[in-house]
């Protein structure tokens, strides 16, 4: 547990005023003038304000806002328990080929017409589908004489990941005008979020990270590996596939409607296992309060950075701020990220 | 009460046999050693003693209940492990890794009781660790982390120990501090111990009774007198060796004469 309940306070509090201010700044937010000042914000969200206001208050940043924080938290915490189970600092969601697999049915869904499917819900639909069959593809290869061991779960998902990249590529060669549809999905977006979206992703990420956490005494375990966890009585087997399960199911989620969003789940676990160590009864839920907020910031940087080309996809702001806190973090901290 | 019994185990590897037909009562309260060369199936047994592994045939009863029909966590209420391996790569500090001990003991979501605390603090205090309680166990020694390790064997409250090398990263000062405290809590508290290991004066020294393997099978069982005879050292180590009483310290040791690759 972590000694110092002083430190994980002032974590907390820090978290709780970077995610407040950052709603703030993108609720209020308005393009190409001074955003609106907090009161109107509250009038608005309470019942108030003028059309305007609500029509882009409401309808346009409150689901931008929501859908980050939630694919935040998500990517997070499955970050988190992927580096837990794996016992490797370098696991991702993305691991497995999740990625990959959600881009390959997103790609898809653009250059071909799916029968069955409705047009608007298409590209999450195949996303969320193909982003699940990697990971059943990625288990089943791994299996060698009925026992899944974690070094051929990462090889697996590494050599499916490149097989589906490849297929990306092909896609996005052939893709001729929709070529820029599948670009812009694989740099992640928040900006189409509608409020049905989140009436879908918002109670599957929840309830997911709540599952995972109730998993976090057994991954605290299983990073000493996976004999002290079956000495401790721990069913490893089932712990692995329960929280293989649930994470890509959240990935999954995220991705599909949001696209491609990095280095959350890989940078925001390793941040916090600095800060206040690695058990995971303490890191699980705060990273998806600190994904979250992750989420928020990237967002409004997305919007400020380079006006003059409008609002980044959001995969480049994580990317352009978490690369180079990895890369911190592998020269600086290695021991406390468990790479000594 | 406490009774585990081995019945006609069988394992194999990729279809290669590493257990045959191995039949074993440990007794409540005794320190029973397994010896036998490499790849005799000595850490499979163990394994097979607290359900990590299945066996193939036959099988292991605890309290003489298939082991099959009991739950993983009701297993580790009963038997805890000192395993061979304590290489650990995330910076646990030593009292997290302690309080691991009662996992067992604790719901998904519940926290410790002041009973578990008691147990944590008293299991780092008998092992010496308490001094390094907020060090991080990823920044000590392989002999620092075993002795955490023991504690967190001993706050699982266990009837039973096992034990795989447990000397395998201490220095010789230290080998001693562990088993001479793995010996008073079997004394004291009734607690069963198996230790495998090939150290055949230490397990001469400290072991009640002795499991000799040899081609998969028991090659010899009994007190250590009955098993280390020069024949069977001679049989299944290929040494020649005896068994003598030292009277100074009152325990048994094993002398080593030579053997043929020796020169």
């Amino acid at each position: 547990m972590v000694n110092d309940t002083r430190k994980m306070v002032l974590v907390i509090s820090v978290l709780t005023v970077i995610a407040l201010v950052c709603v703030y700044l993108d609720l209020s937010w308005i393009s190409g003038r001074e955003g609106y000042p907090l009161s109107d914000v509250l009038d608005t969200i309470f019942g108030g304000g003028t059309l305007t206001s609500q029509s882009i208050i409401l309808d346009t940043n409150a689901p931008r806002v929501l859908i980050g924080i939630f694919v935040g938290m998500g990517l997070a915490i499955a970050g988190c328990a992927m580096q837990a189970v794996f016992r490797n600092p370098l696991a991702s969601p993305y691991i497995l080929g999740l990625s990959s697999g959600a881009s390959v049915g997103a790609a898809v869904s653009m250059l071909f017409t799916i029968p069955l499917i409705p047009m608007g819900i298409v590209t999450p639909v195949l996303a969320f589908i193909t982003c699940f069959l990697t990971m059943v593809l990625v288990y089943s290869m791994s299996r060698i004489g009925g026992t899944v061991r974690t070094e051929s779960l990462i090889l697996s998902g590494v050599a499916v990941s490149s097989l589906l990249s490849a297929i990306v590529s092909f896609l996005t060669y052939i893709a001729g005008d929709k070529l820029e549809g599948i670009v812009f999905w694989s740099m992640g977006n928040l900006g189409n979020a509608e409020w049905g979206e989140i009436a879908f992703i918002a109670p599957v990420i929840v309830v997911c990270g709540v599952l995972l956490v109730t998993q976090a005494k057994g991954l605290n375990a299983m990073m000493l590996g996976d004999v002290h966890a079956l000495d401790l009585g721990v069913d490893v087997r089932k712990t692995r596939l329960f929280v293989l399960v649930i994470s890509t199911i959240i990935v999954a989620a995220a991705v599909s409607f949001t696209g491609v969003i990095g280095f959350i789940g890989l940078v925001i676990p390793h941040i916090l296992r600095i800060l206040l160590g690695p058990d995971n009864r303490v890191i699980m839920p705060l990273s998806m309060f600190a994904g979250a907020s992750f989420v928020l910031i990237c967002d409004y940087l997305s919007r400020i950075l380079i006006p003059t080309y409008g609002t980044l996809p959001i995969g480049v702001v994580t990317a352009l701020i978490g690369a180079p806190v990895f890369i911190y973090l592998l020269i600086r901290k290695k021991k406390e990220v468990g790479w000594n | 009460m406490t009774s585990l019994e081995v019945r006609d185990l069988k394992y194999l590897y990729d279809k290669h046999i590493v257990l045959d037909g191995v039949d074993l009562k440990i007794k409540e309260g005794e320190i029973l050693g397994i010896l036998g060369p490499n790849g005799c199936g000595k850490t499979t047994l163990l394994r097979n003693l607290n359900k990590n592994l299945s066996p193939e045939g036959g099988c292991i009863l605890l309290n003489d209940i298939d082991m099959e029909k009991i739950q993983k966590k009701d297993v580790a209420k009963e038997i805890a492990v000192v395993p061979q391996t304590n290489e650990i790569h995330f910076s646990f500090t030593v009292r997290d890794i302690v309080a691991m001990g009662r996992m067992p003991f604790q719901g998904m979501l519940g926290g410790e009781t002041q009973t578990d605390k008691e147990i944590i603090e008293s299991a780092m205090v008998q092992t010496g660790v308490m001094k390094f309680a907020d060090r991080h166990i990823n920044s000590m020694s392989g002999g620092e982390r075993q002795r955490v390790i023991i504690a967190r064997a001993i706050a699982q409250t266990p009837k039973i120990i096992l034990m795989d090398e447990p000397t395998l990263h201490l220095d010789i000062s230290m080998q001693f501090d562990a088993l001479n405290l793995v010996y008073k809590l079997s004394r004291e508290q009734g607690l069963t111990v198996v230790i495998v290991s090939h150290d055949l004066a230490m397990v001469a020294r400290y072991c009640d009774r002795i499991v000799m393997l040899h081609d998969h099978r028991i090659h010899a069982l009994g007190t250590p007198e009955e098993v280390l005879t020069p024949e069977n050292m001679k049989t299944v180590f290929n040494v020649d060796a005896e068994l003598i009483y030292d009277k100074k310290i009152k325990k048994h040791t094993v002398l080593l004469h030579d053997s043929y690759n020796v020169i």
